[in-house]
């Protein structure tokens, strides 16, 4: 640890928190009839979209009926995006001429963008074309966000109501989050991203005159299409030499404002938010890295706020926090010690004001290790799964921080709405859990938390648990999931294992090289998602449901405070707890044992 | 459900054409009339040519020049249409072969030089179009570029100070040196 790693440590922290506090409090009212002044202008915008589509904004749902809302929503996001995919060829703004996608790959895209999963199995500037970008991949950055959004809105809405039938209404919640929140955000954050450089174009590709000539080897094409290979299998290539270098170009900086907003991930660029392009300075980092946790921990205030307690808030936020610290202290701890094989060969590893040494593979310059294992940690506790450094070439027990953030459930601040939904599951099973301690009736902000919510938050805790687990046990039996490991040994199971806890949690971070654009993955992994995303949904809103239909109960001397420093020990311990049973023989066999052997190397 | 798809197809049209055409479209306005430079790309030229980005890394491996990090990209390094990175495990065999690798061809440029090779200097970025080394890594290659250009180590040294980025607000990012802008500048000085 270096006296400025604490710095910046600090400095994100405090500002991340100092942001979330007012931008909770607006958060609250926008669920609330009452609109914040600001934006008061945009209502007419907001009614204009009511009366177009034949909304009823007053017409409330049932949890059943909010369901099938979102759900219908869903599909139907997830269909545009898939045919964009499969005829982009013959669509506008495709001035790169990039070809149509086959049906497994666009399949797994739009689930993956749907689900607020932003897995990458396409590299951006290589595969797709500027619409596709703009009308498919962003427009299902705000969509799912709002949809994540509108979720919690609704599960808050439950705990303020008595006996009653109905949760709001799907659609004035999602329009509200876009407009109100997630629009006026994004257009901010890309204006600031542009004026560091973060481009914004629909130009072609731009060539540059090269200052020194660069000779390279390109593969040879059969003609079949497929790569050549000589008697020995090596592939056939060509000596050629250019003088010039292709940038990509495109409309960047929106795509990337949303995508950290509203905790999707995917990015514009093959290689994300390492990509000078999309991730210019260190302001830019600054920015993109505040944009993932903004909104879910804004949530936590706003949630307080919408209960009336905020001290509510104020305890799981804190318990999000202490969860987050301490997996980041540990994580940079690891890169910063950096990898022992590198420094016997006689390098020069350690951290100065000259360089930033430690483990410096698949890392930007830029960023060093500080903001490289910052970026890594709040990105995986977040559901976003943007990358600014490569975790698969990080050190075991350094990826092993943001593969398990994952696999704690996307809890620790969550996807935007999903983060907080999750945690207050976890909340349910905490005083549940206590309230069987101490033999009382288990209660949560005055309701009653019976056998029905119960056994939804077992669904919803279990579900990414399951598909996590499943999905890699299959992989790692069979021939196709075993053909896309791109490291040898330990590590190699790790690659998979990182897979599925990004697609079972709905993350969208990998360990890069493993080859995914498989069939076999494609349709796991996407089926994977699919599972993780609705098996929340659907138990949330049902608890909902039952919430929103029960008594308040007032507090008492037999209610278990949930706003103290013990209950936010309780929330940890439950969330950890789970994480660690669940996940710890699996860990073992990857990330744990590799750091073992690369002490013993 | 089924009811709920006509309001669901309504609502999908209105908000594809508020945030997938709408916003785009008024960012990317915006942007040309405030930040025009940075929203094309930072591009830099020479005497009206461009000659690449101020944010993207080139390849460089003649001895005259700074070398910035090495590039995954295919099929040549630093291919700025296809980002990409090695994703190399910390204990796979390739990793240790190929940066022993890069540490003899850096010896070799430069065998009088006796001081440790900073670790940036061989490890491979994250994007392969790292723009940026750290001032150890330049000073490392700095006695190799001054004695190749017939430049005194003092002046090289200056231009490097002068290309050298300092963590912004005195905080946040790392120190570091653009190989680009600066080997520009040592071709302006050398050349007529």
């Amino acid at each position: 640890m270096t006296i400025n790693s604490l710095l910046q440590i600090t400095f994100y922290l405090l500002l991340l928190l100092l942001l979330a506090w007012p931008l909770g409090l607006y958060m609250a009212r926008i669920y609330t009839a009452a609109l914040p002044r600001p934006l008061s202008w945009l209502h007419p915008l907001e009614k204009g979209f009511y009366r177009l589509c034949g909304i009823r904004a007053d017409e409330e749902m049932s949890w059943q009926r909010y369901a099938h809302a979102v759900l219908a929503f869903n599909l139907l996001g997830l269909l545009l995006l898939y045919a964009l995919q499969r005829l982009q060829l013959t669509l506008p703004f495709n001035p790169q001429a990039m070809a149509n996608l086959p049906p497994d790959q666009s399949f797994n895209v739009a689930v993956s963008f749907a689900t607020n999963t932003n897995w990458q199995n396409y590299g951006g500037e290589s595969t797709l074309s500027y619409l596709v970008q703009m009308a498919g991949l962003t427009v299902q950055n705000f969509l799912s966000a709002a949809t994540g959004m509108a979720i919690m809105a609704a599960l808050m809405r439950a705990f303020t109501r008595r006996e009653a039938a109905a949760i709001g209404n799907f659609w004035v919640d999602m329009v509200r989050s876009t407009l109100y929140l997630l629009l006026p955000l994004s257009l901010l954050l890309a204006l600031t991203l542009v004026s560091q450089g973060v481009i914004q174009n629909f130009s072609p590709y731009q060539n540059g005159q090269l200052l020194q000539a660069l000779a390279y080897e390109e593969p040879q094409n059969g003609p079949d299409g497929q790569p050549l290979k000589d008697e020995k299998g090596d592939a056939v290539t060509e000596h050629k030499i250019t003088r010039e270098q292709s940038i990509a170009m495109g409309p960047v900086a929106s795509q990337v404002a949303i995508k950290q907003l509203g905790t999707n991930g995917g990015g514009f660029f093959n290689t994300n938010s390492a990509h000078p392009l999309e991730n210019p300075t260190p302001l830019t980092n600054l920015l993109e890295m505040l944009a993932i946790l903004l909104i879910p921990a804004a949530f936590c205030i706003a949630f307080g706020r919408f209960i009336g307690d905020t001290r509510q808030g104020v305890a799981i936020l804190a318990a999000m926090t202490l969860v987050f610290l301490s997996l980041l202290l540990l994580c940079q701890w690891a890169e910063q010690s950096g990898n022992p094989l590198l420094q016997r060969l006689g390098l020069q590893t350690t951290a100065s004001e000259q360089a930033p040494g430690g483990n410096m593979e698949g890392k930007e310059l830029r960023f060093g290790i500080v903001n490289s294992t910052l970026w890594a940690t709040a990105t995986t506790a977040a559901s976003n799964g943007s990358v600014n450094a490569m975790h698969d070439s990080f050190t075991p027990l350094g990826g092993l921080v943001p593969m398990w953030l994952m696999q704690l459930g996307e809890v620790i601040f969550g996807g935007v709405g999903s983060g907080l939904y999750g945690m207050i599951v976890f909340a349910l099973v905490a005083v549940f859990v206590a309230g069987l301690m101490i033999g009382r009736t288990p209660e949560y902000l005055g309701k009653k938390i019976e056998a029905f919510e119960i056994k939804m938050a077992a669904v919803a805790v279990l579900t990414p648990c399951f598909a996590t687990l499943i999905g890699t046990a299959i992989a790692v039996v069979s021939t196709s999931g075993l053909a896309g490991i791109a490291n040898p040994g330990i590590h190699g199971f790790s690659e998979i294992l990182y897979a599925f806890s990004s697609a079972g949690n709905n993350n969208g971070s990998a360990f890069g090289g493993l080859s995914v654009n498989t069939p076999f993955y494609n349709f796991l992994l996407g089926l994977a998602m699919l599972l993780a995303r609705y098996w929340v949904i659907i138990p949330v809103l049902a608890i909902a449901g039952s919430l929103a239909g029960k008594k308040i109960i007032p507090v008492s001397a037999g209610t278990l405070p949930t706003h103290t420093p013990l209950f936010v020990l309780l929330l940890i311990g439950t969330v950890v707890v789970v994480g660690a049973l669940t996940f710890l023989p699996a860990l073992a066999l990857g990330p744990i044992v590799e750091q073992v052997r690369m002490f013993n190397s | 459900m089924l009811k709920e798809l006509k309001p669901a197809l309504l609502m999908l049209t209105l908000m594809t054409l508020l945030t997938g055409a709408l916003y785009p479209a008024l960012v990317t306005a915006l942007a040309h009339w405030l930040f025009p430079w940075q929203a094309a790309g930072s591009l830099l030229t020479v005497k009206g040519e461009v000659v690449g980005s101020e944010l993207v890394g080139q390849s460089f491996s003649e001895p005259r020049y700074f070398w910035g990090r090495p590039s995954a990209t295919a099929p040549m390094s630093h291919n700025g249409a296809a980002s990409a990175a090695t994703n190399l495990g910390p204990l796979n065999p390739t990793l240790t072969e190929t940066i022993r690798a890069r540490m003899q061809t850096l010896q070799e440029s430069d065998p009088g030089q006796s001081a440790p090779i900073p670790v940036d200097l061989v490890t491979s970025s994250a994007s392969g179009l790292d723009p940026h080394i750290s001032v150890a890594a330049a000073l490392w290659q700095l006695p190799r570029v001054a004695r190749t250009r017939g430049l005194s180590e003092q002046t090289v040294l200056h231009l490097l100070q002068q290309h050298t980025q300092e963590r912004t607000w005195g905080i946040l990012g790392e120190r570091r040196v653009n190989v680009l802008t600066l080997n520009l500048a040592l071709d302006q000085r050398t050349q007529p």
